[in-house]
């Protein structure tokens, strides 16, 4: 094992958020704090309590996701998009590291960004409305496998994109619609019936169901089918990420 | 006397048709010494950045095998790049990063203990300790090309790839990179240099594999190839000039130039006998007077030239 290599990568992309605080950190709080305030102060306010949880309450698993979904995938799909995109790839690829160092260098910094924004988040959710965590460490448990999961989405994106478009292609025109769709800010029960079937198609609804089950032992879905989607997907990932690299893809020519 | 090693590149019948269907290299058999400097010389797109690209793992093979002291470029490949340092032609860096920064990343990347000091004496012998916390993107281009040389040598490897280090380089740099590689081969370190600069091989290889459209032409010691394909021309600006040259010098290897008042003689400088004496002798005794003579010796230039116009 080349530990060093792989810290080298962890530590390069960590100081990399650094630099890069303002986009990285001070706006997706900012933007869950405007959340808040719409949703949970002004429209929470006319809004029914679902299951027991006051609306301000219920929509914070759903924000954190939200925002854990969006960021692992764009972050981690930048750090390995640019350095193809700069040329500096050539570095990685001659170095004496394994595929496995290269990804656990790159998404493990990613997913750390992802965990880290979502505890903040959750504290600055704990500023607006009154928390209580029923489950803490299977809310960490998620935060972590979700973030694992879509930061190994955001590398393959970053892998297969030829374009700063393409890499904005899938946060903005999937996961978002995908996360407001998927119940971030109501319960699926709430749906018609059709809409609540064709919804259980919509993988996030089983990541946000087994978040919110963390806080408040609530659920969309049943835990165990959560579990299952959340870990399936990210086996799924890591499956597309050894064929990139047995193949080459996109990475070498 | 002379002992044969192992060499430390061992390239064999190496091929390389990319996506599109360019065949960039076709079955390049190549042993590099320990210790040497080669220069890889060929045109544009004759294959060079390909076949470094191979040995470094930037680019898969088609077919064929690589083995860098011994050890296999992809069955083992930890070992082999342990070993390689590469500076590559473009200019890649990472602009918002600084110079001390990224040159300690690079040592770290390649699974080396960081040591400050040594990060130090690299940068200082590059010129490139005042600017080392300077953002890179802030550099010149000379400047941005030492840095990647900094970033090759600080993982302290054996064998060093230059691809194109001179390119759109100044003169003074050039001259310090000369020295730096010079440096780098008294310590033992191999150096692999590609260049479409025929000096820069000329200057600096022990040995010259000249490659075009893919195919390794010839592999000679850099001496060898001058002497071989070395020709040296005597030119006589003649008093009066000739119609046509006189039979009593038939003998000699002549050319009538300048409608006629120049005499071209071609000779091989490392034979026993020059000929130019008996040639001196022959003009006189036909009365042929000359007022001025020049010399001239191929370049490697010329060579290369004639080397990869051949059909």
């Amino acid at each position: 094992m080349n530990l060093r290599g792989m810290r080298a990568i962890y530590v390069f992309e960590m100081s990399r958020a650094g630099r890069t605080l303002l986009q990285s950190v001070v706006a997706p709080v900012l933007a869950t704090s405007l959340y808040f305030i719409v949703f949970g102060a002004a429209i929470g306010e006319h809004m029914a309590v679902i299951g027991g949880v006051p609306y301000g309450a219920f929509i914070v698993p759903g924000l954190i996701m939200l925002s854990i979904l969006t960021q692992s995938v764009s972050n981690a799909a930048f750090g390995i998009y640019f350095p193809k995109f700069t040329g500096t790839v050539y570095e990685i690829l001659s170095a004496p590291v394994s595929p496995l160092e290269i990804v656990v260098g790159y998404v493990g910094a990613a997913a750390t960004k992802s965990v880290i924004l979502g505890l903040i988040i959750l504290a600055t959710a704990a500023l607006f409305v009154p928390l209580s965590i029923a489950h803490p460490l299977a809310m960490l448990a998620f935060l972590v496998l979700t973030s694992v999961a879509f930061s190994l989405l955001g590398f393959i994106i970053g892998i297969w994109a030829n374009g700063f478009e393409q890499l904005q292609f899938v946060p903005l025109l999937v996961i978002t619609p995908l996360t407001f769709l998927g119940g971030t800010f109501y319960s699926i029960d709430m749906l018609p019936p059709l809409w609540r079937t064709v919804t259980l198609f919509n993988p996030v609804v089983y990541l946000i169901s087994g978040f919110r089950w963390a806080f408040f032992g609530l659920t969309d879905v049943p835990i165990a089918m959560s579990l299952a989607a959340t870990a399936g997907f990210l086996l799924l990932c890591l499956g597309v990420v050894g064929w990139i690299f047995r193949t080459g893809y996109r990475l070498k020519r | 006397m002379f002992r044969p090693m192992q060499p430390i590149v061992s390239i064999k019948n190496l091929s390389k048709t990319y996506a599109s269907g360019f065949q960039a290299l076709c079955g390049i058999d190549l042993d590099i010494r320990q210790g040497e400097i080669f220069a890889l010389l060929g045109p544009n797109g004759a294959g060079k950045t390909t076949l470094i690209g191979i040995v470094c793992g930037i680019v898969t093979a088609t077919s064929g095998s690589v083995t860098v002291a011994g050890h296999d470029i992809v069955a083992d490949y930890r070992a082999a790049r342990a070993l390689i340092g590469l500076v590559p032609q473009e200019l890649s860096t990472d602009a918002f990063e600084s110079v001390w920064a990224t040159v300690s990343f690079s040592r770290g990347l390649f699974g080396k203990p960081q040591d400050p000091a040594l990060v130090e004496r690299v940068l200082r012998d590059l010129s490139l300790w005042e600017k080392k916390d300077s953002r890179i993107m802030t550099l010149s281009g000379g400047m941005k090309r030492r840095v990647l040389i900094a970033k090759a040598l600080v993982h302290e490897p054996r064998i060093l790839f230059l691809d194109e280090p001179t390119a759109g380089v100044d003169v003074e740099l050039r001259q310090d990179m000369w020295a730096q590689v010079r440096r780098l081969r008294d310590a033992g370190v191999t150096v692999i240099l590609t260049t479409h600069y025929i000096d820069e091989a000329e200057q600096m290889a022990d040995r010259i594999g000249v490659i075009d459209r893919g195919r390794l032409i010839l592999v000679e010691p850099k001496a060898e190839l001058m002497r071989k394909l070395g020709k040296k021309q005597l030119v006589l600006q003649l008093h009066r000039p000739l119609e046509s040259l006189p039979a009593g010098l038939a003998a000699h290897r002549l050319e009538l130039a300048a409608d006629g008042a120049e005499l071209t003689f071609t000779y091989d400088v490392q034979a026993d006998r020059t000929g130019i004496a008996a040639l001196f002798d022959d003009l006189a005794r036909a009365g042929i007077g000359f007022k001025d003579l020049r010399t001239t010796q191929s370049s490697l230039e010329d060579i290369f030239v004639s080397l990869v116009r051949k059909p």
